[in-house]
């Protein structure tokens, strides 16, 4: 099945959360809205095949309004195809529906990405931080964190 | 009123036998520094490059050490984060004393290129670093000569024969 029938698959079961589709270098991304992502993930799951979720990651567009973007990069093992979903997350509410029920890889990876962006997944069994220390504050992968720590003097350059 | 307190440091004195005894046990501390096996980056290869074969630290009487509690150095080689430095703390904690760090490279020096949030600015913040040693990562050779500038550190100690057998502390004269 190439990627135009699946995106028809999609566009024909949720008609109204699909925002976009991109076609670029032969890899197709799929925009949808947060709302049903659990119900869409288990369709690409279930109806198509995408039987594993290879990374899960949180984007910042800082500057841009809705802020941050999760990206589901999904493989189908059976027949060796690739797709990619996306959702826009706004910064003010900024939290989407686990999909770790879906692939409970995404436990990990929704972990990390809420550690390190502060994009919250919601009904998450175990939302502790992955990478940072326990009691760490802030978001360090967020545009706006400053690189060397809110604690330091940012970098002014060489001194000599 | 005008009593004065004079905090006298408590030695064995300077004479022939005690200074021979501290020479004695410098010798035997700086003959047979046991470093911890302690890599954290990059740093350790060249670590384990000079403790092996063709650079052969067990000539110089240093042999790696796997537990905290028979090391006298502790070897910091490599970036150190803000999440392990609790951990290498309670590492050096572990160590008994007389104990000694040796800053490693450009990270553990400074924190070198890694000049972010999650990296420790040197590993000075934490512990008592008695010698640095630059490069990135420094050569086995560079390795060799901090060891060999912490055996002359050792050697330059006064009253540590008083300080073993509890009169006084360690005088740390300039190598």
């Amino acid at each position: 099945m190439s990627d135009k029938a699946i995106v028809e698959k999609l566009k024909a079961k949720f008609a109204s959360e699909v925002l976009d589709v991109v076609e670029f270098r032969g890899e197709t991304t799929i925009t949808v809205n947060k709302g049903q992502i659990v119900d869409i993930c288990t369709f690409m799951r279930d109806s198509l095949g995408y039987n594993l979720l290879c990374d899960l990651c949180g984007v910042d567009y800082m500057g841009q309004s809705p802020r941050f973007m999760v990206v589901y990069n999904l493989y189908n093992i059976t027949t060796k195809q690739r797709i990619r979903i996306k959702a826009p997350v706004a910064e003010e509410n900024a939290n989407i529906d686990t999909v770790s029920t879906v692939w409970s890889t995404a436990n990990w990876h929704e972990r990390e990405c809420w550690d390190l962006m502060g994009i919250n997944f919601n009904n998450h069994p175990d939302m502790r931080r992955i990478l940072m220390p326990a009691d760490w504050e802030g978001h360090p992968l967020r545009k706006d964190y400053p690189v060397q720590g809110p604690d330091r003097e940012p970098y002014q350059g060489r001194l000599s | 009123m005008g009593v004065e307190q004079t905090q006298e440091v408590k030695t064995l004195g300077s004479g022939f036998v005690t200074t021979s005894l501290d020479k004695l046990v410098n010798w035997s501390r700086a003959s047979s520094m046991w470093p911890l096996t302690f890599g954290l980056a990059c740093c350790a290869i060249e670590m384990m490059a000079t403790g092996a074969a063709r650079f052969d630290l067990d000539r110089m009487g240093i042999l790696f050490r796997a537990s905290p509690r028979q090391a006298d150095v502790i070897i910091v080689a490599g970036t150190v984060t803000k999440k392990m430095a609790p951990v290498i703390k309670t590492v050096y904690e572990q160590m008994p004393e007389p104990r000694y760090v040796i800053a490693m490279g450009a990270c553990a020096s400074s924190g070198g290129i890694f000049d972010t949030y999650s990296t420790v600015q040197g590993v000075d913040e934490i512990l008592p670093v008695d010698v640095y040693i630059p490069g990135c990562p420094p050569r086995p050779e560079g390795l060799l000569y901090g060891l060999m500038k912490l055996q002359d550190k050792i050697r330059a100690e006064r009253n540590t024969f008083g300080a073993a057998i509890g009169v006084g502390d360690v005088i740390h004269n300039k190598a």
